[in-house]
């Protein structure tokens, strides 16, 4: 009986072992799985063809899979979502950690959290039918699939990451700080800029930061919004495409196997790596706020 | 200026940011809502689509998504609450911790589009499951398991070291404190993440897009090697591919996914404020 129960346990907490094992098993077979794929295609295809060329014409005869004009779609609309979320999320972190009274901050918090659980198709549907025309009556453009439309769009995604994570780090600034400002005569709001932003610092990078990998790997909203037009673009006011809505609008047709299916691994494969550096130094940062 | 009015002016811009965070929220409800609303009636939640989904209902997409959702909860949250016990209560401050630590952050950052090349190299291709409802829910649990091992984390640090010392000085095991003491009073933190984890997997596309989901079904699923219709995908074949769809079609769709969504979200955080107020210590 005894025995028994020895047993049990030792069956039970070598499981909850392995359950931890788990996750890295799990990134190491990600990693495997793309790399496995993508590297076919680089046994085809030059590496700096791949990532320096300007066209990606995959079903044309010779097929082109040049993925520059997709890397610079997904900047361009990474940069115009950040230059948006940026702003309004940590004034809205400020508001709701310093200035909204008791229950507004409640509700605020609330609705931020319920913008964060909105599906990405249901931001991209509601996009499509009110933002695109909007954005096409008001600059007269032919079509409203811009990156401006999808920069919009990301960063109302983006914001509810940087608002939750930077009112964390806010809050986490002691007390005696703003105490002490204020006791010097400062007004709340040049102890805010001048003393608790600067504290909150680390942790408001890495709420940027964090934001920014969501924009990037963000897929449906972006693809339904930007007109998905794979040309290097020139201004905020064109149809682009990123890398993740290529794969996504692509992957179903093409063929397994064809070079076509092993390039669109090869563009996970840098999705992977870009999201990774971003994710490790996002950490990096937010393990300096617990110190 | 005075920096009285400084502030003044500061803090009029900072709520006027607010105002335009929580503007588009109250928006994509609104436009949700009120357009969707004259959708749904008994024949549009319970039949079949009919006349290339044109007509008659979305009773195989909302089933289609419930056991996609299902399976993948099934899947990940033994794991995730495994792991998140490990990290807890048994990990030394070591290599391998670190490790699993990392692990974690980068399956957060992966993106749901990578999650579905991953799934398909994996799951359809090499395992062999095919383009079915096992390889998108393990496609989904595996995306959804840092959300639920990050929240039993927080809700498993937060039961104070006292209760465990109680239980282990009155002779319990390691594994009966976990079991009967910490676990019990972790239980409401870990509900609410995984509820709030599954309320996300509900409404992604991404990752089912090569995995699961199938354009029209005449039959609903009937085992899990079967493909399936979705509500997320769903939605994003009716709003872009087919031309000429009654606009209560789509907004009907949408509401049926935002309201599955937000009554989720919904409960998760009635379930946490419940448990902060009853809280015992």
């Amino acid at each position: 009986m005894k025995l028994d129960k020895k047993i049990k346990e030792f069956t039970i907490e070598n499981l909850i072992f392995i359950s931890g094992i788990l996750t890295i098993i799990f990134v190491v077979l990600i990693f495997i799985f793309l790399f496995k794929e993508g590297i076919l295609f680089l046994k085809v295809y030059p590496i700096i063809d791949f990532l320096f060329g300007k066209l990606w014409y995959p079903i044309s005869d010779p097929a082109k899979f040049g993925i520059l004009p997709l890397i610079l779609g997904s900047l361009l609309v990474t940069l115009g979502a950040t230059v948006i979320s940026v702003p309004l999320g940590i004034a809205s972190a400020f508001y709701i950690s310093e200035i909204a009274p008791g229950k507004l901050r409640d509700i605020l918090k609330y609705l931020i959290e319920l913008l964060a659980a909105i599906p990405s198709v249901v931001i991209g549907f509601v996009g499509m039918i009110t933002l695109i025309p909007l954005i096409k009556n008001i600059f007269h453009i032919p079509t409203g699939l811009t990156a401006l439309s999808g920069s919009i769009t990301l960063a109302f995604m983006a914001i509810p990451t940087i608002v939750s994570i930077a009112e964390d780090a806010i809050t986490s600034v002691p007390k005696s700080y703003r105490e002490a400002s204020i006791a010097l005569g400062a007004t709340k709001w040049q102890t805010m800029y001048r003393v608790t932003i600067r504290a909150a610092l680390p942790g408001i990078i890495a709420a940027i930061m964090l934001g920014i990998g969501r924009v990037i790997g963000e897929t449906m909203a972006v693809m339904m919004i930007t007109g998905n037009s794979a040309v290097i673009p020139q201004t905020f006011l064109q149809p682009i495409r990123t890398m993740t809505a290529t794969i996504a609008a692509e992957m179903g047709e093409t063929v397994r196997g064809s070079n076509h299916y092993y390039a669109l691994f090869a563009i996970g494969v840098v999705l992977f790596a870009i999201t990774f550096v971003i994710n490790f130094l996002a950490d990096t940062f937010l393990n300096k706020v617990k110190k | 200026m005075t920096p009285k009015i400084a502030q003044k002016i500061a803090f009029v811009l900072i709520f006027l940011a607010t105002i335009i965070v929580i503007i588009p929220v109250l928006l994509i409800f609104g436009i949700i809502l009120v357009n969707g609303l004259p959708a749904i009636n008994f024949e549009f939640l319970f039949s079949m689509p009919k006349e290339g989904m044109r007509a008659g209902g979305i009773f195989p997409v909302i089933i289609g998504s419930i056991y996609l959702v299902t399976l993948a909860c099934l899947i990940s949250l033994p794991i995730g609450v495994s792991a998140a016990i490990y990290l807890v209560e048994y990990a030394k401050e070591n290599l391998l911790t670190r490790l699993i630590k990392l692990a974690i952050v980068n399956l957060a950052g992966v993106p749901s589009v990578v999650y579905g090349l991953f799934g398909l190299g994996l799951f359809v291709i090499f395992l062999g499951f095919g383009v079915s409802i096992l390889s998108g829910s393990l496609t989904l649990a595996i995306m959804t398991l840092p959300v639920i091992i990050t929240a039993s984390r927080e809700a498993l640090t937060s039961v104070p070291l006292s209760f465990r010392e109680v239980s282990l000085s009155l002779g319990a095991s390691k594994w009966q404190t976990i079991r009967h003491v910490v676990l019990p009073n972790a239980l409401p933190g870990i509900m609410t993440g995984t509820i709030l984890s599954v309320s996300r997997i509900a409404g992604e596309a991404a990752p089912i897009l090569f995995t699961v989901a199938a354009f029209y079904l005449p039959n609903l699923p009937k085992s899990v090697f079967d493909q399936a219709m979705a509500l997320p995908y769903h939605l994003y074949i009716i709003s872009t591919q087919i031309p000429n769809i009654p606009k209560k079609f789509t907004y009907g769709t949408a509401l049926v996914l935002v309201m599955l969504v937000a009554i989720m979200n919904f409960s998760a955080v009635l379930i946490r404020s419940r448990f902060r107020k009853n809280k015992k210590w």
